[in-house]
């Protein structure tokens, strides 16, 4: 005897209220999907599998079926690993010779920073016609609430992020792991569970029970530092974080006890929000060789600040704070930062603040990275209002940036370059 | 060492010593006070190694001596006594205590040698001269609110005392700036002044040189050196290391062909000039200044919050013009004027625009304007 159970066939969409045993009886699929809540929940996240490798494969039929890494030359690291390199092994992140190590018959492909926005933004169209509240997290995952969209559609949230997963592959050609749950959090945790081309499901019934076995270093933003701290109050799973009780996790964990509790019962009140702020506008490079040149990292600074400040005004903010983050041959990272008197979306500003952050560390090169960043960030009608009485130059030079601001819009990035970017 | 000394004049002495020790401090003794009785005096130094301040009060020393005590639990201690006390301190020079007594009350501190604490060497002073306190509280009064607090600019830290000419005459002017605004406020030069170098003495002595010269209409004796200035009245002389670096050539900013005049009741202003910038919650608020003829409308445009306008009667001549400003920045100078009325000059509103109290033209005010 069957029981009702409400199923959905990810190939064709058809929707079955009583779940079929094994294949799609419509078209023999087996990629059907069964759960008891599949037509209550709403909250959704999408992660792109391998997405900057995915694009690749695409734009090169040349690479299919072989193991792709992206990154940045023999001295950078891996940004993303396609997946039949990491069934070598091969991570985000490792060190290049590491992934070479593990993986040597691989082919390394220099990101595509621009192509990849493109193709987000196709992606991006496809969710938008879901719902209007899509928080992008990254070009490649996004979380998306389809409360109250069902009755629009004419189907439940489900069948629409199944079809979103199907026309992303028909349309786009590349694939993504949907997670659908009630809340952020456990939307992101689902679609990890089942990639590539996942479609995972936590219903609220089954979340506690679902959790409490697992450990709480799948909490985003609890990282290796935050997780020993855990491990030192005898947190490792949820189960021993459900234990605590909810002022003992506070006083001990501060802001983040509360959200720990909450998270322990698998509750996360944050709102799907399509404007989440931008915090921090930054760049940064790897070199191929580790230098100490200070004509060389002059010229790096210059372009990471003219980057930092291009995105800035792409997307109308204006920074107070300005970072220069350096990594030393020896692993080592500094970071110094220096407040403006006022915020800035200038290029030449950010590139005489970072410049004079720099001097004071020349000597504890070589460097392996450079990194230019800006935070504290303001409209940008806010920006760079004030002269400086002892600096009359400076409205000048602001005058020349933002005239070959506009010469760059009509003519394309190239048009006009700064004889220190060269460098 | 065994010394009293009535209560009031304990209290200013140590007050003022233990003002220029730093609230954190690495280094134990330099939250010390170095206390030193000799004869029918008794001597209070502290120092944060820029600043020395060493205060001198009558006392009746039974045996002369010398120790260091924290400055704060010392300052806490006389404050909280009752006024009129006699205050008995005793060192034994064993028991590594200062036994503190008044009426009933008994206090033992700790104290660290007097070998450790550090005092500030010596200089060479190439000026000396006297200087009215209430000279000196004006020239430095009428600046320190336009001194930078950037650290990258570290020269702009301080207030540039230095000899300059003015209508002919040789003056003793202070200079402060930001980049944003800049105070130029001159005196008649004292006699012995006029080989002083120029220097940049730093904010905190600026502010501990005000405290100096609260007072009366007393002398002070300013003596400078290349490397120290050093600011003495009869009972406190406060020593301090100026600023390594060199002041920017500030004469270049001051603006010579600025003819469009506006005067204003300056208190007036300042009071319109800060209600409306109240409906702007942002750290800097723009005020537009939109001046027609006799006209002045202040006017404040915050698109999250709301928007704000005020007119003032006031004394303009020239053509219309829109300009801009930093709200703080336009209380700030405005507050400065206490006689007069308060005359702008402006030349567009890109300009940077001078301010001035009446005629007088021995304290002038640059600000740069605000895109609004």
């Amino acid at each position: 005897m069957l029981r009702p159970m409400p199923a959905l066939c990810r190939d064709c969409l058809s929707r079955f209220d009583t779940a079929p045993a094994g294949r799609c009886p419509a078209c023999r699929s087996p990629r059907v999907v069964t759960h008891p809540e599949l037509w209550d929940l709403s909250i959704a996240h999408m992660d792109c599998d391998a997405f900057y490798a995915s694009v690749e494969k695409r734009d090169n039929p040349e690479l299919e079926g072989k193991p792709v890494i992206i990154g940045g030359g023999r001295r950078g690291v891996v940004s993303t690993a396609c997946y039949i390199a990491r069934i070598k092994g091969v991570r985000s992140a490792m060190p290049m010779f590491q992934a070479l190590k593990l993986c040597p018959e691989a082919i390394v492909v220099r990101g595509r920073m621009d192509r990849y926005v493109e193709v987000s933004k196709q992606v991006r169209a496809l969710m938008d016609e879901l719902t209007p509240v899509v928080e992008p997290l990254s070009l490649d995952e996004a979380f998306m609430d389809l409360t109250g969209t069902a009755r629009l559609h004419g189907h439940p949230p489900a069948v629409m992020l199944a079809r979103l997963a199907r026309r992303m592959k028909d349309e786009i050609g590349i694939t993504g792991s949907i997670g659908l749950s009630h809340n952020k959090f456990l939307a992101k945790v689902a679609s990890d569970l089942d990639k590539p081309r996942g479609f995972s499901i936590i219903g609220a019934a089954e979340t506690t029970d679902f959790l409490r076995p697992r450990p709480v270093r799948l909490i985003w933003g609890i990282g290796p530092a935050a997780q020993e701290s855990l491990e030192k109050a005898g947190i490792r799973t949820f189960s021993d974080l459900e234990r605590w009780d909810r002022r003992d996790l506070a006083a001990r964990f501060g802001s983040m006890g509360e959200r720990l509790w909450h998270l322990a019962r698998g509750e996360d009140h944050r709102r799907v929000s399509a404007r989440s702020p931008v915090k921090s506008i930054s760049n940064e490079t790897t070199f191929f060789e580790d230098t100490g040149d200070g004509d060389i990292l002059d010229g790096h600074i210059w372009r990471l600040s003219e980057k930092v400040s291009a995105r800035a005004k792409a997307k109308e903010y204006a920074g107070r704070v300005v970072t220069l983050k350096l990594k030393t041959a020896r692993f080592k990272t500094l970071t110094r930062r220096l407040s403006l008197p006022q915020p800035t979306q200038l290029a030449d500003t950010l590139y005489r603040t970072a410049r004079g952050l720099y001097d004071p560390e020349a000597g504890s090169g070589p460097f392996r990275l450079i990194g230019v960043g800006l935070s504290d960030l303001v409209p940008a009608h806010l920006a760079d209002r004030e002269g400086d009485l002892l600096d009359p130059g400076a409205g000048r030079r602001e005058g020349a940036e933002r005239a070959a601001d506009a010469l760059r819009q009509r003519f394309g990035a190239d048009a006009i370059v700064k004889g220190r970017a060269l460098k | 060492m065994k010394v009293s000394i009535e209560r009031g004049a304990l209290l200013k002495a140590v007050a003022q010593a233990q003002s220029v020790v730093e609230r954190r401090n690495t280094i134990p003794i330099l939250a010390n006070v170095l206390i030193e009785a000799e004869g029918d005096t008794i001597e209070f130094r502290a120092t944060d190694l820029d600043i020395e301040v060493v205060d001198v009060a009558p006392a009746k020393v039974e045996r002369a001596g010398a120790t260091t005590v924290s400055a704060v639990t010392l300052n806490e201690i006389v404050r909280k006594l009752p006024d009129g006390a006699l205050v008995s301190l005793t060192e034994d020079g064993q028991s590594g205590r200062l036994v503190i007594e008044a009426g009933r009350s008994n206090f033992a501190l700790a104290t660290l040698p007097k070998q450790d604490f550090p005092v500030m060497a010596s200089s060479e002073y190439t000026a000396n001269f006297s200087c009215k306190a209430p000279v000196l509280r004006r020239l430095f009064e009428k600046s320190r609110f336009a001194i930078s607090t950037e650290e990258t600019r570290y020269y702009l830290n301080g207030v540039y005392m230095h000899v300059a000419e003015s209508e002919g005459a040789k003056v003793l002017r202070c200079v402060a700036t930001d980049g944003h605004r800049l105070a130029r406020i001159d005196a008649e030069l004292p006699a012995g002044a006029e080989n002083l170098p120029g220097v940049i003495v730093p904010r905190k002595t600026v502010n501990e040189l005000m405290k100096l010269v609260n007072d009366d209409d007393q002398d002070i004796a300013v003596s400078v050196s290349e490397t120290k200035v050093r600011f003495a009245t009869p009972g406190i002389t406060l020593t301090s290391k100026v600023i390594d670096g060199t002041f920017p050539d500030y004469s270049r900013v001051i603006p010579q062909s600025n003819t469009k005049m506006l005067e204003v009741d300056a208190a007036e202003f300042a009071k319109a000039v800060d209600r409306v910038a109240t409906v702007s919650s942002e750290r800097s608020r723009a005020v537009k200044m939109q001046l027609d003829e006799d006209r002045l409308i202040l006017s404040v445009n915050a698109p999250d919050s709301g928007n704000a306008e005020e007119e003032l009667a006031v004394a303009y001549a020239d053509e219309s013009l829109e300009i801009g400003f930093n709200a703080k920045y336009l209380l700030e100078i405005a507050s400065q004027v206490d006689r007069e009325n308060a005359v702008f000059l402006f030349n567009s509103s890109g300009d940077p625009t001078l301010m001035r109290e009446g005629s007088d033209t021995s304290a002038v005010y640059v600000v740069m304007p605000m895109r609004v």
